[in-house]
């Protein structure tokens, strides 16, 4: 059994927003009320803000953790990761990890760590982000294999067994 | 006044000098025509069709242009310190300047040469001489960086280096000073040249993979002054020319006593012969001493080992290995033709220029067609090596290279101009003026078995009123002609660092793609590295410690260091975790008498620090890297001598402990 993690843009942007403010809870979220909403099924030429933009577009993730897989995750996030972002909800340089795969999709998230300056150029969403905590977030060559283990680290991070 | 006279004097000798010539000369008005800029506009966000690699000359660097536009786009450190780079100020890049005299911080990089395969540049290396404290280097055009440098024993004034063979299987330095050899008792009056001096020809091995460099053998030769060289190719391959002046053999005012002779000579080398007797076993091994250093770009780390001992073949003793031919007034540049038939010396002080064939020599050679010897070695009767005379192309001509339509362009010191001339009827074609007293010239792939000929580029001696006075200190001055008409066409001045001795221009596609953009941080296998800001640390052993640092956008870890104390040396290992192109972090910590750091993405490198006063050091980075650079900082607390304070390091917090004890 597969299934594809789906959460409404509106919500994760809430999410994301108060993560990288540092720590306020998520009723106090203030500009998720001036994000418009996504179209509901958009055309293939049309920008994806639930995929990303990158290479990416349907990725399937277990019911399960793969341990080994979020064991080389870690490896690249003490390694590349861990000077900016923390495992709590607690901003640093970047956001804190913590909820970060309720609030994306697997694509969104790989399609970030692995093409960052296309999506900041790009996304809303990693465009307020940059409001933010004003640091674009370095590319940190990430392989595709690397992508997926930090992946499969944050959902570990995220409690997912 | 004083400046209208300045003015006129350098054209007041152009002229008199054009005087001399066939051809009419250019005036300073018309060198310059209505279309040059937009020859030489390259788009804002637009690449250059060629990458011109430039010696630094006495700056002991070597400089990357773009052309046509004369960007400037980067100075590689080579064999002098950088303070820009970091180069000889890292503990990881010391071990690079290193030689048999010890740390040499400032040399004087003469000549550069691009790798060939078959004759054309392949874009894998560069490389250079040092001319003082003879060495060459090589540069790995993956990186931009110096890779490997070597020291040439028995030598000195390495100017006739570092000229390559047709495939890179040798890179070639010989002796402009002759000297006693190392082995020998150099305590010696030195009116004793005749005797006792001799010239030595270093034969550089070069590894077709890695790039590795070894002296194969050194040729012992007669003392005299060996200037230039060059490697035959096609036709001549397996065969190198050096000029040679001072065969006078004087020791002492030498602008007059070895400009005695009508003529001196080119020596023609056999190295094919070379390599038979050295698997002959007719090599002698000498014990001496010299410096091998290389940089490992996974450890980021320099080594330098000194060896001593190479292997010597006799140019008086093995017959066949070297020929004199003679060639006019204290010859300079020896240059061979694309295909390899022709060599052109260039007499210093001549008003022609003789080209030599190869084809002639070897008949010559056959024929035993000897007019007598100089120290052993036999010397051939110029007529029956000649091809012929180019007659009054200019004066005081030094350097030829060639274009693809079969002509040559030779510079002239002494009359300051580029002259263009047929290599096959020795016809002259053309002439442009320089500005002013042009040295060195290249056109793009020059001295290669094909090359391009679209440009040409003058590197000028003199630069006087070219542009905005800067004081006493001008730089120096280059100028880019269009060569693809029949008439060559200015089309740009720009200026240059140091004094460009020669240059070398390689279209750019031979060598951008395979530019490195960053070092992997997972291959980074410094023993200092931080893999991730998890590893970092401080580690205290006697009286040093060493601080495993990382530097990330817009961070150091650790950026809080306490207990270090008077007495110690600290050794601060940054690590730039970014693994994005052009984000280099910089690291300077307030009082550091040797220098600073530039660290690239992924890594490592080594600042020692010997705090000198009791109290808190400020640390920051030094290259602007993101909004938040200015926060990017941190400070080290230095103790008394023997004081209790414990060693505490972190990032992101306070210490408990020491705010309670001491906060006031």
């Amino acid at each position: 059994m597969k299934k594809r993690i789906a959460i409404s843009v509106i919500t994760s942007f809430g999410i994301f927003m108060s993560a990288c403010g540092g720590g306020q809870s998520e009723g106090s979220a203030p500009a998720a009320t001036s994000v418009t909403p996504a179209p509901a099924a958009p055309s293939p030429d049309q920008y994806d803000p639930k995929r990303g933009e990158g290479k990416f577009k349907d990725i399937t993730v277990g019911d399960k953790l793969d341990e080994a897989i979020a064991a080389t995750g870690k490896k690249v996030f003490d390694v590349k990761c861990s000077s900016c972002h923390k495992l709590t909800e607690e901003k640093l340089v970047g956001p804190g990890w913590k909820g970060v795969t309720s609030r994306r999709q697997p694509a969104w998230i790989m399609n970030f760590i692995t093409n960052t300056d296309e999506m900041i150029n790009k996304d809303p969403a990693a465009q307020a982000l940059l409001e933010l905590c004003l640091v674009r977030m370095p590319n940190q060559s990430l392989s595709d294999e690397d992508a997926r283990g930090a992946l499969e680290y944050m959902r570990k991070n995220d409690g997912v067994k | 006044m004083k400046n209208k006279k300045l003015i006129i004097l350098p054209l007041a000798s152009i002229i008199v000098a054009m005087g001399f010539n066939s051809c009419k000369p250019k005036s300073v008005n018309n060198a310059v025509s209505g279309d040059a800029a937009s020859k030489v506009y390259v788009a804002p966000g637009k690449y250059d069709e060629f990458y011109n690699f430039v010696s630094g000359g006495f700056s002991g660097q070597m400089s990357v242009y773009g052309l046509p536009s004369g960007r400037l786009l980067r100075v590689m450190p080579v064999f002098s310190v950088d303070p820009e780079k970091g180069w000889g100020f890292s503990e990881e890049t010391k071990p690079m300047l290193n030689t048999s005299h010890g740390f040499v911080p400032w040399d004087d990089l003469h000549h550069v040469q691009l790798s060939k395969t078959n004759g054309d540049y392949d874009g894998k290396w560069v490389f250079g001489n040092a001319n003082n404290t003879p060495r060459i280097a090589r540069i790995d055009l993956r990186t931009f960086r110096t890779a490997e440098i070597i020291e040439i024993p028995n030598s000195a004034g390495n100017h006739s280096s570092p000229f390559i063979t047709e495939n890179t299987e040798y890179v070639v330095a010989g002796t402009r000073f002759s000297i006693p050899p190392d082995l020998s008792n150099g305590d010696v009056p030195i009116n004793t040249y005749k005797q006792n001096f001799k010239g030595f020809l270093s034969f550089i091995s070069v590894n077709k993979d890695n790039g590795a460099m070894d002296i194969a053998f050194q040729i012992q030769c007669p003392g005299v002054n060996f200037d230039l060289s060059r490697a035959g190719k096609g036709v001549s391959h397996g065969w190198f020319f050096f000029s040679c002046y001072n065969t006078e053999q004087a020791n002492t005012l030498l602008e007059v006593n070895a400009s005695q002779k009508d003529k001196d000579f080119i020596m023609a080398v056999n190295w094919k012969k070379a390599e038979e007797y050295l698997k002959a076993g007719k090599g002698k091994k000498v014990s001496t001493k010299y410096a091998h250093n290389v940089y490992d770009e996974k450890t980021h780390s320099a080594t330098s080992e000194i060896k001593t001992e190479v292997t010597i073949l006799d140019s008086k003793e093995l017959k066949d290995l070297c020929y004199f031919f003679p060639c006019p007034k204290s010859p300079h540049g020896c240059d061979v033709s694309p295909t390899g038939e022709y060599i052109v010396g260039s007499g210093k002080l001549a008003a022609l220029i003789p080209v030599f064939s190869f084809d002639k020599l070897q008949k010559a050679i056959a024929a035993k067609d000897f007019v007598g010897d100089f120290d052993g070695i036999p010397v051939l009767k110029y007529e029956s090596v000649l091809y012929g005379e180019v007659k009054k192309p200019g004066l005081g001509p030094l350097h030829t290279e060639f274009d693809n339509k079969g002509n040559a362009y030779t510079s002239f010191f002494v009359s300051s101009e580029v002259v263009k001339w047929n290599i096959k009827d020795l016809k002259v074609l053309d002439r442009a003026p320089t500005f002013y007293s042009v040295g060195h010239l290249c056109v793009a792939g020059g001295d290669t078995k094909n090359p391009n000929g679209k440009y040409l580029v003058a590197y000028d001696k003199i630069t006087k009123d070219r542009y905005l006075p800067t004081g006493p200190e001008l730089s120096q001055s280059a100028q880019l002609f269009d060569i693809s008409g029949d008439k060559m066409q200015m089309i740009l001045d720009f200026p240059t660092i140091g004094e460009p001795h020669y240059a070398q221009i390689v279209p750019a596609d031979v060598i951008k793609n395979n530019s490195l953009k960053i070092f992997k941080i997972e291959d980074n296998h410094n023993p200092y590295v931080s893999q991730g800001e998890g590893a970092t640390k401080v580690v205290r052993d006697k009286n040093r410690v060493d601080v495993y640092m990382t530097a990330i956008r817009s961070h150091l870890t650790p950026d809080n260091i306490e207990g270090i104390k008077m007495g110690d040396e600290v050794y601060f290992h940054v690590t730039n975790l970014e693994q994005d192109w052009d984000v280099p972090h910089g690291f300077a910590i307030k009082g550091a008498t040797n220098g600073e750091l530039l660290v690239m993405p992924g890594e490592t490198q080594t600042l020692k620090w010997v705090p000198d006063r009791i109290g808190i050091s400020p640390f920051y980075c030094t290259d602007f890297c993101s909004a938040l650079h200015q926060e990017m900082s941190g400070y080290v607390r230095v103790s008394p001598a023997g004081s209790n304070v414990p060693l505490l390091f972190s990032t992101g917090k306070n210490q408990p402990v020491a705010d309670a004890k001491e906060a006031k």
